[in-house]
């Protein structure tokens, strides 16, 4: 066998293994809290309410407007300037779940823009206050217009957590670095951590599909 | 039919409402007695919606006065509390021209959705009676499946269904079947027509003069934001008053006539 070829063979596990012991959950935790927070912003976005209206629609604008690499060195070289110290691991966590926060709030607030305005009345209708139609009718279904955009915005994140590599994170990437380092094998170690993440994505896309499909059963087919 | 003797249920008195500068309506008077069957004709845009939105809560009027027998009485002259608006929706159940049924949920689901989320109602109870009236309506069957496998006939009546689960004092019906297939029509009319007969308490707008003719106590013809004639729909379709309630029925019975200018 080629020193190549054993290469590849002998790098498989540990570059597999960063991406399940690190990319993965951090990719997972991240998407959680974005979520929960993308919620709130979205909900504070369409809310009477100007200040914090205005304050989600500034927190979306910077999100989206500045480079998540440059959110990343903030939270973890920037802070322990003015004293705040977070280790590789949390800063990640920090930076994805604040990045996802801001773009899924946007795909969050479309979505409920979405549900026609005839849901709330309904809802109002047979007595419900705002809240309770907001949580019981049109979440729901706003849940279901995003759930595309939101396995978007899933398979992104996945992909970007190599950018934790930057700040030290053990992740796919990191692992693939380190062996081509030490190797010296550049294009072979990169293009496998390529492949890695390449299969990480198709599975995560056959799971969208499936669960597409899932919440598609209250939907008219063929319209 | 007359239930004119028995005690008012509803007394609206000058609702105004303009959105913007278009004042949609202008002082509008009604009163519902218990039992009674008030129907509301008028041109497009005459403001029929915006008024039934108002006694639904759904829409704030400008000023005027709402009061259900019991309560709430509500003066639209001070800002209306939260609590007060959710007070006015028990009172009333829409059923709207779109039906508006909760795609997400099954017809069963729809049904008991406002007795138990809203009314605390025991589920096991809740689903008792929601099966009882979707027999009535001839829909037990379906109560399992979603709203986008049923034909708009079956949609409207589920929607009627929905409305009569929370058991409100009056229902409000907008346009039930101008959303219909013609050959739709006559079953929802029927339900409707049927609940009259128990004696439900119902504003109805409708373009359909044959069901407001068998059903209706007392017919109000709106145009332009105010009520211009009101009176018992024999008097009504026979004998109109005012010249636009005849060019305007005179329109809906002959839509082939002449134009005039
Ligand atoms: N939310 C709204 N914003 C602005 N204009 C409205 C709104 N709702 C109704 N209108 C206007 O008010 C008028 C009366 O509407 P509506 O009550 O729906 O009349 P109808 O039911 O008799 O057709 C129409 O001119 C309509 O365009
Ligand atoms: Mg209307």
């Amino acid at each position: 066998m080629s020193d190549s070829a054993q290469l590849f063979l002998d790098s498989l596990w540990p570059i597999v293994r960063g991406g399940l012991t690190g990319t993965i959950p951090l990719a997972l935790s991240a998407f959680a809290i974005g979520l929960v927070l993308a919620l709130i912003v979205a909900l504070m976005r369409l809310s009477a309410n100007r200040w914090a209206s205005s304050l989600a629609r500034a927190y979306i604008s910077v999100i989206r407007g500045t480079p998540l690499l440059v959110q990343l060195f903030v939270i973890f070289y920037g802070l322990p300037s003015i004293g705040v110290l977070i280790d590789p691991w949390p800063s990640a966590v920090v930076a994805f779940s604040l990045n996802v926060g801001g773009y899924a709030a946007e795909v969050i607030r479309a979505a409920i823009l979405s549900v026609p305005k005839g849901q709330w009345e309904a809802g109002y209708t047979i007595g419900m206050s705002r809240s309770q139609s907001l949580r019981r009718l049109i979440l729901p279904q706003a849940a279901r217009v995003s759930v595309p955009p939101l396995s978007n915005t899933f398979i992104s994140l996945v992909k970007d957590t190599s950018l934790a590599s930057m700040i030290l994170v053990t992740e796919l990437f990191r692992e693939a670095q380190k062996i081509a380092a030490f190797s010296q094998e550049f294009m072979l170690l990169y293009l496998q951590a390529a492949l890695v993440y390449w299969v990480f994505c198709l599975v995560l896309s056959m799971a969208q599909g499936a669960l597409e499909t899932r919440l598609d059963r209250y939907v008219a087919h063929g319209h | 039919m007359s239930h004119m003797d028995t005690d008012p249920l509803l007394r609206a008195s000058g609702l105004r409402k303009s959105f913007g500068d278009l004042e949609v309506l202008h002082s509008i008077d009604l009163t519902v007695r218990k039992g009674e069957v008030v129907v509301l004709i008028g041109p497009s845009g005459s403001g029929k919606t915006t008024v039934l939105r108002s006694l639904n809560g759904l829409e704030t009027p400008d000023g005027g006065r709402i009061e259900f027998a019991g309560g709430p009485d509500l003066d639209f002259a001070a800002p209306l509390r939260k609590r007060d608006r959710l007070a006015l929706r028990d009172r009333s159940a829409m059923v709207f021209q779109q039906h508006n049924l909760f795609p997400h949920k099954t017809v069963l689901q729809n049904v008991i959705e406002g007795p138990v989320q809203v009314q605390k109602v025991p589920k096991a109870q809740a689903i008792a009676e929601a099966e009882a009236l979707l027999d009535r309506v001839g829909l037990r069957e379906k109560r399992d499946v979603y709203p986008f496998q049923l034909s708009g006939g079956q949609q409207q009546r589920v929607g009627i269904v929905r409305a009569l689960a929370l058991k409100p004092q009056l229902l409000l019906f907008d346009e039930p079947t101008s959303a219909l297939d013609p050959e739709l029509v006559g079953d929802v009319l029927t339900v409707i027509k049927e609940l009259a007969d128990e004696g439900w308490t119902m504003v109805v707008v409708t373009h359909e003069l044959s069901f407001a003719r068998a059903a209706s106590d007392e017919v109000l013809f709106m145009d332009g934001g105010v009520i211009v004639e009101r009176s018992a729909p024999q008097q009504m379709f026979t004998n109109p008053q005012h010249r636009r309630t005849r060019q305007f029925l005179d329109r809906i019975l002959n839509p082939l006539h002449e134009r005039q200018d």
